[in-house]
């Protein structure tokens, strides 16, 4: 039984959070949030540098060889300082189904930094089921021709590498017909609606409409989609459920230091009971949420069978608590809560985007029934 | 990161399963659940361990611990919980035990350690007062020396089996002028049969009889009995409070009864599908398993802290408290599940009479387990300390 840091990965925790606390305050990351890549490429490419990008890829294409924890550690991090660099969506989604797909041409350039990708995974109808999909690749021979539409794109704007999810056979929900493609958007015309979320991310929705790419685009086996986007999305519930968990640390601490600061009635306001009471919850909270985590984390690295309803587990209660501490947060501190100025605000607002992603608390928990209870 | 047993604990654990599956028997079981039988089966069971050896896990080898490791300990408690083996009486082994070998004088030692790890002697706890709950150290029990015995008076409330009880360890006020409530307090070691003492049974919600008032009326006890020094007590008692710090949340025992909430809900049918297949009740579930097996992994940072040679984090100080919403929570789901039978007063565990055999089980353990947040200090006195130690508030 261990859960202490290894000297590397206390090496790796320092040095992210030493970079972040050193380059990565609150008011620049505000600055990066303004801007039209609405993140720093100069950041990016010190990533790279310092190897961050390279975790969670395996040593024989060029990666670090990390596993899921250290890659979470990353993650934890990145949520303290409400990072807006596409780590989740280039390295751990497009990145990590390419490394799964065993399409490791374009590897090389995402460790460097140099290649910019996105993962589309949803649609319309599909909220944020990644195995409802109505997108179409239809087989010409030497070439697919794409129609359908992705929603909400994460890094979807600027990638030039669009990691994309089609049906090449049975209906919208079956399993069966999946096929992963990668679409190099500088080979093709791809129609790009840009939005931004309220946490600072830019995404976009991408209209494909008779799009013809050659067989080269081609991720892993036809029809055999459905295996990696079962492994990606259990990667991807552990690196949310990590930089929520971060970000709950952060909004429990400044709460619990504002109230110290803070007077009315001639008193600190973290001298009332009341107010204590609801305090001790958040850190409850918090301290139940990294429980559940490194289950999640342990089950996945230990445990095949149990993992995938435990992660599901994980993502709603980590979830729950997420509102629990946000909106404590933000009624903890009043009035200045409400303003957009304190920065309590956007870290609830990513653990709100955070929160919906890859199945939010309601469908995580039929996850978990399902698996669970069904049949039982 | 991970949470593999070491080989060495493998085998722990499969030798720990094998002798209690073999030696706890059925008949104990029944004696146990039993009032009138309840301490002989308890008692019974208790001989069986201290003859291993196994009867005192957490004490000193020198005094007949078993010289464990902190997972040893955690795993023989996990598999005592997972064949639904119940709790030894704590008061000798878990609470005055400790504070005898810590605190007590080498006669003290010599004589009340054996006999409570023999069984000879049965403890109960003199803590609360009528006038002194939560705020335990407001306690008014008065200790007067005279000669070579204390003189005292007053009352104690909800000791636990006290009507079972040979011996009561017992904080009481030997001075009452010091500046602080928690300074002039003893601890002492009474015993019951001495004149004065008289037990009130107190009925709780569960319709049973556990708890007691127990009266102290001019009560003579021997200043040898005194553990440490007279109005050190408080010190004593609270090194106690901190000795068992790792495993207390139940957890182990809370997947005992979660899994017969499973078990029950699939052969309660409504609307003609088991109620397990129900998905609001599947939802109410699945918070309680998740809450659980977050709960579960609490205690396990803990015990790699503890086991690492480290102390424990601040996530040691959410047990008690995490521990006891799950208890509860999971005994309102048993409760639900039994419905109305479950308020069938009487035992109908064995029979077919009233239709279903929750009987007497989901209504006791509900009613009796509304204590559980309130003993041992309140939930909200543990939220206070969390507030004060860990957030600095």
């Amino acid at each position: 039984m261990e859960f202490e840091l290894s000297e590397e990965q206390t090496l790796l925790k320092d040095s992210v959070g030493k970079y972040l606390a050193d380059n990565y305050d609150f008011k620049s990351r505000q600055e990066l949030v303004e801007t039209a890549l609405g993140y720093s490429a100069e950041h990016w490419n010190n990533f790279a540098e310092f190897g961050w990008l390279s975790v969670p890829f395996d040593e024989s294409v060029g990666g670090f060889g990390g596993r899921i924890e250290d890659t979470a550690l990353i993650c934890e991090q990145f949520g303290r300082s409400l990072v807006l660099e596409p780590f989740l969506a280039n390295i751990i989604l497009a990145g990590g189904i390419l490394a799964l797909g065993g399409k490791n041409d374009l590897l090389a350039q995402i460790i460097s930094g140099e290649a910019q990708c996105a993962f589309a995974g949803l649609e319309r109808q599909s909220r944020q089921d990644l195995f409802d999909i109505k997108t179409t690749a239809t087989d010409k021979g030497k070439t697919y021709v794409i129609n359908g539409e992705k929603t909400l794109v994460q890094n979807g704007s600027v990638a030039r590498h669009i990691v994309l999810t089609t049906r090449t056979a049975g209906d919208s929900r079956e399993s069966g017909g999946i096929t992963l493609l990668c679409l190099d958007t500088e080979k093709i015309e791809l129609e790009r609606i840009n939005v931004s979320l309220m946490d600072g991310a830019k995404v976009a929705n991408l209209r494909l409409e008779n799009l013809e790419v050659s067989k080269e685009a081609l991720i892993g086996k036809v029809h055999g989609g459905a295996e990696i986007l079962s492994k990606i999305l259990l990667e991807a519930r552990i690196a949310v459920g990590a930089e929520m968990v971060g970000i709950m640390d952060v909004l429990r601490d400044k709460t619990v230091e504002y109230s110290r600061t803070r007077e009315q009635f001639g008193v600190a306001i973290g001298s009332f009971q009341a107010l204590q009471h609801r305090m001790v919850e958040m850190f409850m909270a918090a301290e139940t949420s990294r429980s559940m985590l490194y289950r999640a984390i342990c089950e996945y690295q230990q445990d095949e069978d149990t993992a995938p309803a435990t992660i599901a587990a994980m993502k709603s209660l980590v979830g729950q608590k997420a509102r629990l501490i946000g909106e404590e947060a933000i009624q903890l501190h009043g009035g200045m809560g409400m303003t957009d100025e304190l920065d309590i605000g956007h870290y609830v607002k990513r653990l709100m985007v955070l929160n919906h992603l890859f199945g939010d608390v309601d469908a995580t928990y039929r996850d978990f029934c399902k698996a669970s209870y069904v049949g039982a | 990161m991970h949470t593999h047993l070491s080989n060495e604990d493998l085998s722990f654990k499969a030798e720990v399963h094998k002798f209690l599956k073999d030696s706890f028997t059925a008949e104990m079981a029944d004696k146990v659940k039993n009032a009138a039988t309840y301490k002989e089966g308890i008692i019974e069971w208790q001989k069986i361990l201290f003859n291993k050896g196994w009867i005192a896990p957490s004490w000193p080898t020198e005094y007949g611990g078993t010289g464990w490791t902190d997972t040893q300990k955690f795993i023989f408690d996990n598999e005592r919980a997972s064949l639904g083996i119940p709790f030894l009486n704590p008061f000798g082994l878990k609470m005055v035990g400790p504070v005898i070998y810590t605190f007590g004088s080498e006669d003290q030692k010599k004589f009340f350690l054996p006999r409570i790890l023999s069984s000879e002697d049965w403890w109960c706890q003199g803590y609360s007062e009528p006038g002194a709950g939560s705020d335990l150290a407001a306690l008014k029990t008065k200790a007067v020396r005279d000669g070579d015995d204390y003189v005292v008076n007053g009352a104690k409330i909800w000791t636990t089996n006290a009507q079972l009880a040979d011996w009561i360890f017992c904080l009481v006020r030997t001075n009452s002028e010091l500046k602080k409530q928690q300074q002039g307090i003893t601890f002492l070691l009474i015993d019951m049969k001495t004149p004065g003492i008289k037990v009130n049974p107190i009925i709780t919600i569960d319709g049973r009889h556990s708890l007691n008032e127990v009266e102290f009326k001019d009560v003579r006890v021997p200043i040898g009995n005194c553990i440490g020094e007279e109005d050190k007590g408080w010190t004593y008692a609270k090194a106690l409070l901190a000795h068992e710090r790792t495993a207390i949340a139940g957890v182990a025992d809370c997947k005992r009864e979660l899994g017969l909430v499973k078990e029950y809900a699939s052969r309660e049918f409504e609307g003609g599908e088991p109620l397990l297949q129900d998905l609001n009740f599947q939802r109410r579930i699945a918070e309680i398993e998740a809450e659980l097996m977050a709960l579960e992994y609490t205690e396990l940072r803990v015990l790699a802290s503890v086991a690492a040679g480290g102390s424990p984090g601040a996530e040691s100080s959410i047990l008690k408290i995490k521990g006891t919403e799950c208890q509860q929570a999971i005994q309102t789901l048993m409760m639900d599940v039994a419905g109305v039978y479950g308020s069938a007063l009487g035992d109908y565990s064995d029979s077919d009479e009233l239709g279903h055999d929750f009987g007497i089980g989901s209504r006791v353990k509900y009613m009796y387990g509304r204590a559980a947040t309130i003993y041992g200090g309140s939930n909200e006195v543990q939220k206070n300390i969390i507030a004060k130690a860990i957030l600095g508030l």
